[in-house]
């Protein structure tokens, strides 16, 4: 019997939730103010609903089909699982991704898909979906499409003209890891990818001697992923990859995805708990190098064999560590070091910065600016504030670790 | 003391001339009652003072950007508190960068919280389909806004479904698109919207993209607070989607492992169908593979040669760079752009020529905003002088051009003394003559009022090789 809509919604929507990313920011501006279209982009994206996973869903995330050929261990759609199967064809995505946008339920489509045939095959049916909806539908929201690393680059870069961000999983920290847990993939070919995007949207931002302005090359950026807890690689380790991933390929962001219990799972990875404190302190470590100044070395010289606190938050760890920096006082500190203040943020240190050419600050002045001074106050002085011995004190750790639990017995 | 009236629609223009002529009339903060939809009753109203010339009202930019959002919070005072800041910024215009200031810094909140507002309006409002049949399709919405948010929101919902007709009703006001023009109208109670099937798929969608093994609901409520629950359709089905959410981890994690399914094999089987490999094939599946030095760690992809595979001329170059590593391909950064401009000059078809690498692997330290190219050392190109081998026996050239000194120690075993042995003729251990020249990117960096003689130079090499080349072709 033939599968309703329903049906396939549920299957390839539940195949699709294992991807992190789910951002709809970021992108050009536009609008159907013409009356051609449908949709609009400003800037910063828009969370519709969030479910009981606390994450965000802005963009209607699903797998064109979940059959693939390949044999991922962390996937629950490799070959060798027996989860239900299911194709959308192009009609059904595209009116999907409409009809849902006109209820305003969503800020557009994130795309993903199992392989199947050939990796040539399943990204040219992805980027039919995208100009369908761009030149048949006139649909201006966000498209996210999920690239297959194997396909033709004449088809990634048809996907960047349409799509507004593209992405391309580098799936595990190490090349050794895919490897062992993802044997048709290959870490090579999926870096060549990275980069010819990177050189795509280079060259897309050239204008010509003419000052004419190439076609916008998927404007939102690339971003990636990577599994966190299913091999052995240590949080130093997976640091320091995604430094580099920013650095060569000028990626917007990499999503950590904590390995996650999937359906009918192989016996190479057995289940575990996954790790979302692990995974929170990545991304707090890699806001710390993207905001914050702080380099990799830095973050990972306060990590026990290799792997990130996970009682207390990385910049926190690196003020306890580096106490001899601290008391700090705002009223005359520069930048670079108000950054390095736990419980100051980067919206607070620039109010410090503006409002203390008006006032010396103080305790309560810290407060209304936004500032976390249960975490600060140890690190700082201000006119009315001083921590006395606290910042050296034996016991600060203490303040904000957890409290230790009992082991339960039984 | 005066009564200025202040309309329900419109809020922000009245308030604005309002606040605008008062201030040029200097009538204090202390004088003024503002009385917002009539709240205050008919009684009081008097008349506007009659707007004083007495030169333009300069008001902050920053000031004018918040008090455009703080007047449709829900706070009474807010005019007041508004007005109030205005009369201060007369005296002190660098007020608003004061953010210790009390009474800018309680605007602040009441501006974020509209804001916030604003933003969960424009993520929670739910349309339904009218299925009214025009040329136009029409959708309308009910939604209860904590602040007065729907005026100044409606102009984003204009600019986003502008194809489509659409009503968005709040128990204060209305927004109402038709053919393009939006107006407002009084609000009204909860209108009885017909049934959507969309809905339903809307909850199936909600319903399988969550992750039972990460249930956070506190990240939930702190973005989706309850109180809009009961207009978002998907939310009725949160309270199951928490209460399965252990049972269904425990099933997986309790689930044996599978057999997998017959189709696998054949699968498999089809996957490793790859061609029986030639030389050449050879060549490739070993290159891509690589890991004879630890330079494929870092760089995106090996760079082979290209090329037709039966030339005449071998072109050695030192390593890929930024360009090349990316794109895969030899000769296509600045050196390589450069090289093909002076290779026209003289007369050297490049597309006739293999174009390669004496070492495969782009080698670079991170610098703040790019990749530094960095010399590969001696166990780099020895290491990699068997690819280099490997491809020179393959394609047989007549004569081999070495650029610069690696791409010389690759293919001589010595890389001294370049620029004395340049434009000279060499012979590799199989006997093949190898002309030296220096690589082009030695062009780039010399300081601009050397590089037109060196360029020339450089195309009289690329000249003498390609007729030396001739020569050796003629000859047999």
């Amino acid at each position: 019997m033939a599968m309703t809509l329903d049906q396939k919604l549920a299957i390839l929507s539940d195949a699709a939730r294992y991807d992190a990313s789910c951002a709809s920011s970021g992108t050009t501006r536009r609008d159907s103010r013409d009356g051609k279209g449908l949709g609009s982009t400003e800037g910063s994206g828009i969370c519709h609903a969030y479910a009981p996973d606390g994450r965000c869903i802005s963009l209607l995330k699903i797998l064109m089909t979940n059959f693939c050929i390949y044999d991922c261990a962390y996937c629950v759609n490799r070959v060798s699982s027996n989860v239900p199967r299911a194709r959308f064809s192009v009609d059904e995505v595209v009116q999907l991704t409409l009809e849902f946008y006109r209820r305003n339920y969503i800020e557009g489509l994130f795309l993903s898909s199992g392989v199947v045939r050939n990796p040539d095959d399943t990204m040219g049916e992805m980027v039919r979906i995208a100009q369908r909806l761009r030149e048949v539908e006139n649909f201006r929201g966000y498209i996210h499409l999920k690239t297959i690393p194997d396909a033709d680059p004449k088809l990634i870069e048809e996907a960047g003209r349409h799509a507004d961000r593209l992405s391309i999983n580098v799936e595990l920290p190490t090349d050794r890891a895919v490897q062992a847990f993802a044997p048709e993939k290959n870490p090579v070919t999926i870096r060549a990818a990275m980069g010819g995007v990177r050189q795509h949207r280079a060259a897309s931002k050239d204008r010509s001697h003419t000052g004419k302005r190439p076609p916008k090359f998927a404007p939102a950026g690339q971003s990636t992923q990577m599994i966190v807890g299913a091999d052995g690689a240590t949080d130093a380790t997976i640091l320091t990859r995604s430094t580099g991933l920013y650095a060569d390929y000028k990626l917007r962001r990499v999503y950590y995805s904590a390995f996650s219990p999937i359906p009918d799972a192989t016996a190479k990875l057995p289940l575990i708990k996954p790790p979302l404190m692990r995974e929170h302190r990545l991304y707090q470590a890699d806001w710390l190098m993207r905001f914050y100044g702080f380099g990799v070395n830095e973050i990972t010289s306060t990590a026990k064999d290799g792997n990130l606190d996970l009682e207390v938050d990385p910049k926190l760890a690196w003020a306890l560590r580096n106490r001899d920096h601290f008391p700090l006082d705002v009223n005359t500190a520069p930048r670079e070091m108000l950054l390095r203040v736990p419980g100051f943020g980067t919206k607070t240190v620039h109010r410090i910065l503006t409002t203390r050419r008006h006032r010396t600050l103080r305790y309560d002045d810290l407060l209304r600016l936004g500032a976390s001074l249960k975490k600060a106050q140890a690190f700082i002085t201000c006119a009315d504030w001083t921590p006395g011995g606290l910042t050296d004190s034996d016991t600060l750790r203490a303040r904000f670790a957890p409290p230790p639990e009992q082991l339960s017995l039984f | 003391m005066l009564t200025i009236p202040l309309p329900r629609i419109g809020t922000w223009d009245a308030w604005r001339d309002a606040a605008r002529a008062c201030l040029a009339a200097r009538t204090p903060p202390e004088d003024i009652l503002w009385n917002y939809d009539n709240g205050e009753g008919e009684l009081f109203a008097t008349d506007l003072p009659a707007p004083v010339v007495r030169g333009t009202v300069k008001v902050p930019a920053d000031f004018v950007e918040m008090a455009k959002w703080v007047v449709w919070h829900n706070d009474p005072q807010r005019f007041a508190r508004l007005y109030a800041m205005l009369w201060r910024l007369r005296l002190d215009k660098g007020l608003m960068t004061d953010r210790a200031d009390a009474d800018l810094a309680k605007l602040r909140q009441m501006e974020k919280a509209v804001h916030r507002c604003k933003h969960k309006m424009r993520a929670f409002v739910r349309f339904r389909d009218l299925r009214t049949g025009g040329p136009r399709r029409s959708f309308a919405a009910w939604f209860e806004p904590t602040h007065n948010t729907l005026e100044p929101n409606a102009p984003f919902f204009a600019r986003r479904f502008a194809d489509m007709d659409w009503m968005i009703v709040t128990p204060d006001v209305t927004a109402d698109f038709n053919n393009g023009k939006l107006t407002f109208h009084p609000g009204r109670e909860k209108p009885d919207l017909p049934d959507d099937a969309a809905e339903e798929l809307w909850g199936t969608y909600f319903k399988n993209i969550f992750n039972p093994a990460r249930l956070k609901v506190k990240a939930m409520t702190s973005e989706m607070p309850r109180k809009y629950w009961k207009n978002m359709p998907e939310a009725q089905h949160i309270p199951d989607m928490i209460a399965n959410a252990e049972a269904r981890v425990r099933e997986m994690a309790d689930a044996a492992p599978t057999l997998a399914p017959a189709r696998v094999a054949r699968i498999r089987e089809q996957l490793n169908e790859t061609p029986q490999p030639a030389s050449w094939n050879l060549l490739d599946a070993g290159l891509q593979t690589c890991t004879r030095c630890p330079l494929h760690g870092p760089a995106t992809q090996v760079v082979p040669g290209t090329g037709p595979r039966d030339a005449a001329l071998m072109i050695v170059g030192e390593q890929p760079g930024d360009a090349e590593d990316s794109l895969g391909q030899p000769f296509v950064g600045p050196a390589g752009q450069l090289f093909d401009r002076l290779a026209v000059q003289a007369g050297l078809d490049r597309d006739a020529a293999f174009v390669t690498n004496a070492v495969k692997h782009f080698k670079f330290k991170h610098g703040t905003k790019r990749r530094i190219h960095q010399n590969p050392n001696r166990s780099e190109v020895q290491h990699c002088k068997f690819w280099l081998d490997t491809e020179r026996a393959l394609v047989k050239p007549k004569l081999i051009l070495a650029l610069g000194a690696t791409a010389l120690a690759s293919l001589t075993g010595d890389g001294n003394g370049l620029l004395k042995r340049r434009g000279q003729i060499e012979v590799s251990p199989d006997g093949t003559p190898i002309f030296v020249t220096v690589h082009p990117s030695y062009l780039l960096r010399l300081p601009d009022h050397e590089s037109a003689a060196a360029e020339t130079a450089f195309t009289q090499d690329l000249r003498a090789a390609t007729n030396h080349l001739a020569a050796l072709s003629s000859s047999g």
